[in-house]
């Protein structure tokens, strides 16, 4: 071990005093994450809004509960009551005028129109309709007033068949509206989580700080293969297995000096990101397994491609290439996984992506969520590196 | 085959490499006593540096024998390898770091430590004279200080065998001499040293013996009395002609005293018994075989011409 670390920290003073290495692994990943997070348009500060009409000629308890209990609870929601049908249809648009709407209430995104009598239906099980007007031009939030009138018809229909059943059994009428009142008040036995990914996002800073640092993670931590290959090509190779230590220790002694590099290079990124550019990388725990799996799987993977290399030139070049490619599908530059279907998919062939998700998982949820990423990532790590490493020692008495 | 003694510091026999289909090293054999300067004398592609290589536990060979003070050597023998220094042909150092680092480096990677190791590097700094400039990086040198430094580096754990690789190539004349200086000196407090060179006078200056090495072979070895025996007292001369220096070989090569004779390009080269006395004649056999002789050279007899003699080739060629 001792030897090992004897190479390893000749190699760090070497990497040390070099400034090419501060460029590479700090310098440009910093400055790159600040532009990309500060100039480009923010892809995940999404922040829902939505304007929505309600013409409430009912005025019953039904429709009241929907007032208060879906719409106003909804956050980002902001409600206008009208007294007509035709007001509410005015309102989703832009020609208010003649209707002398206020320029707040102009063009809503949806309205919700309830018919006189419609809380009196729902409780003597006759058809109710309610109609919701959407506006074309804003049709996402329109989708989610159709989404949020058809979740609350689903729940009056439960409530229908509850208190029907629950008349069934007792065998004569009960009250309707107290039972209904009580059945919507039951928590529902059921939970959703919302597991998308479009929950589970970075804000934009943070997002090209983590983007960037992983992305030159790849190109640092080639520079223990580039050590080995510049020895192999000075001449010093020669005299390392000359000396009286074996060949496992040499591979051993460049394999720490560029662990240490990488994980130097990432912490100082994650810390200078925090504190310059406000990022916010999450829970310390969990960020510190998601870099150290990210170093083990750069480390193995350009150990790989370098072990197939003869030159520093070509393992630089062939270890770029892979970098960029695995970059670009794992998402550093942009968030592959709001496009959905293949290209969302494609990220996990790549230690980038998971690092992605990773952080994404650990903005949302507990330490645990990193388990998944973390382990993945030390797959590609140790697979790809202990390939790459039996390579390496073969090649290197050639 | 060499016989084994069980005093030398290196015994090597019938070693062989191939990199597939090309035989690098055929058949080499010899042995090095201590305080001992072998040369390996060839020219380039000859097998030198492979065989090196193989005694320095660089490469595996494909059959024979190499044992350093009785102890077997191989790329995984690492008690063994601390017995040598090598000192390869190209550069061996870290140009990034100051003579002091690398030789505190190397020196840890034999073993050496704390105050030991301190004193060795300002001794062997001392030796190499780079005390001076001991902390600048060795990247700003000269040539010379770093061959200085290429051969210090090999010498710093005192190694039993110090193995030179052809360590004058490219170096200008004063540091070439200040090298060989520092050689003699190691030769002279006990070290055994095995030199590689195609610098005929090199070997000449250094060597208490010498094996003549070509296509993996060793063609000849001995001290160089031993070896100009094999030539006997031959001189080589060369005669610089332009006219019919085909019909001139052919007339040369029938004299009695003429041993060899080959033309290459306008010259003329001769293996000769005693040249001065029959220099006379051969001019006239030249001059009747329509060539016009403008210059002679003549050469006493040495590893030059052994190695002609042995081979059909030059040195350098």
């Amino acid at each position: 071990m001792g030897v090992v670390w004897t190479i390893a920290r000749k190699d760090l003073k070497q990497r040390l005093r070099d400034r090419s290495a501060y460029i590479l692994g700090i310098i440009a990943p910093l400055g790159l994450a600040l532009v990309f997070g500060f100039v480009l348009n923010p892809i995940s500060d999404f922040t829902f809004s939505a304007t929505y009409v309600v013409a409430d000629l009912d005025s019953g308890p039904v429709t009241q509960a929907f007032v208060d209990d879906v719409l106003s609870s909804t956050e980002g929601v902001k409600v206008l009551t009208v007294d007509t049908a035709a007001e509410a249809e005015a309102l989703v648009g832009v020609d208010v005028g003649p209707l002398g709407a206020s320029e707040e209430a102009a063009g809503a995104d949806a309205a919700f129109v309830f018919p006189e009598g419609f809380s009196a239906d729902v409780q003597s099980e006759r058809p109710v309709a309610m109609q919701v007007i959407g506006n074309q031009a804003s049709a996402t939030n329109a989708g989610i007033a159709v989404a949020l009138a058809q979740g609350y018809a689903s729940e009056l229909t439960s409530v229908r068949v509850t208190v029907a059943t629950v008349e069934y059994f007792a065998g004569q009428p009960v009250d309707r509206f107290s039972t209904g009142v009580e059945v919507l008040g039951t928590p529902n036995p059921s939970a959703l989580v919302d597991d998308t990914a479009a929950t589970k996002q970075l804000d934009s800073v943070t997002f090209y700080a983590a983007g960037m640092s992983i992305f030159f993670l790849f190109f640092t931590a080639q520079s223990g293969i580039t050590a080995l290959l510049e020895e192999r090509r000075g001449g010093t190779m020669a005299r390392l297995l000359s000396s009286p230590i074996s060949a496992a220790a040499v591979l051993g002694g460049k394999m720490v000096a560029a662990f240490v590099v990488s994980l130097l290079s990432m912490s100082v990124l994650v810390v200078a990101t925090t504190l310059i550019v406000g990022a916010e990388w999450g829970n310390p725990v969990g960020v510190a397994l998601l870099v150290l799996a990210a170093v083990v799987a750069a480390l193995g993977i350009v150990a790989f491609i370098g072990s197939f290399a003869r030159t520093p030139e070509q393992s630089a070049a062939a270890g770029s290439l892979v970098g960029i490619v695995l970059g670009f599908l794992g998402g550093t530059f942009f968030d592959v996984s709001q496009a959905g279907g293949l290209i969302a998919d494609l990220r996990f062939i790549s230690p980038h992506g998971w690092f992605m998700q990773g952080l994404a998982d650990l903005s949302a949820g507990d330490l645990a969520v990193v388990a998944t990423p973390v382990l993945a990532m030390l797959a590609f790590g140790v697979v790809t590196g202990g390939l790459g490493l039996v390579r390496l020692k073969r090649g290197l008495r050639a | 085959m060499t016989a084994m003694t069980a005093a030398a510091v290196l015994e090597c026999s019938g070693i062989r490499k191939a990199f597939g289909d090309l035989v690098a090293v055929k058949d080499i054999g010899f042995s090095i006593a201590p305080g001992e300067t072998y040369g390996l004398l060839g020219p380039n592609g000859a097998g030198k540096t492979t065989t090196i290589s193989i005694i320095a536990g660089l490469l595996d060979r494909d059959g024979g024998e190499v044992r350093l003070a009785g102890e077997p050597m191989s790329p995984n023998a690492t008690r063994t390898k601390r017995l040598v220094g090598l000192v390869p042909q190209d550069l061996a150092i870290y140009p990034d770091l100051g003579a002091a680092e690398n030789l505190e480096f190397f020196g840890r990677l034999q073993g050496l430590r704390g105050e030991p190791l301190r004193t060795r590097v300002a001794e062997v700094l001392e030796m190499i004279g780079l005390t001076e400039r001991a902390r600048d990086r060795a990247g700003t040198y000269s040539g010379g200080m770093k061959r200085r430094l290429n051969i210090g580096i090999g010498l710093l754990h005192r190694p039993a065998l110090l193995i030179l690789d052809e360590p004058t190539v490219g170096v200008d004349p004063q540091s070439r001499n200040a090298i060989l200086e520092s050689i003699e000196l190691l030769g002279s407090q006990g070290m055994a040293i095995l030199y590689t060179t195609h610098y005929m006078e090199e070997a000449e200056r250094l060597c208490d013996r010498v094996g003549i090495v070509d296509q993996g072979e060793i063609k000849a070895e001995g001290t160089q009395q031993e070896l100009v025996q094999i030539v006997g007292q031959r001189d080589r001369l060369t005669l610089t002609a332009s006219g019919a220096l085909g019909a001139t070989v052919a007339a040369l090569a029938a004299l009695p005293v003429v041993e060899d004779a080959a033309a290459a390009g306008d010259a003329i080269t001769l293996t000769v018994d005693r040249a001065h006395e029959h220099l006379p004649e051969i001019l006239s056999v030249a001059g009747r075989s329509g060539s016009v002789v403008r210059s002679v050279d003549v050469d006493t007899a040495n590893l030059e011409s052994v190695f002609l003699k042995l081979t059909g080739k030059a040195l350098r060629e």
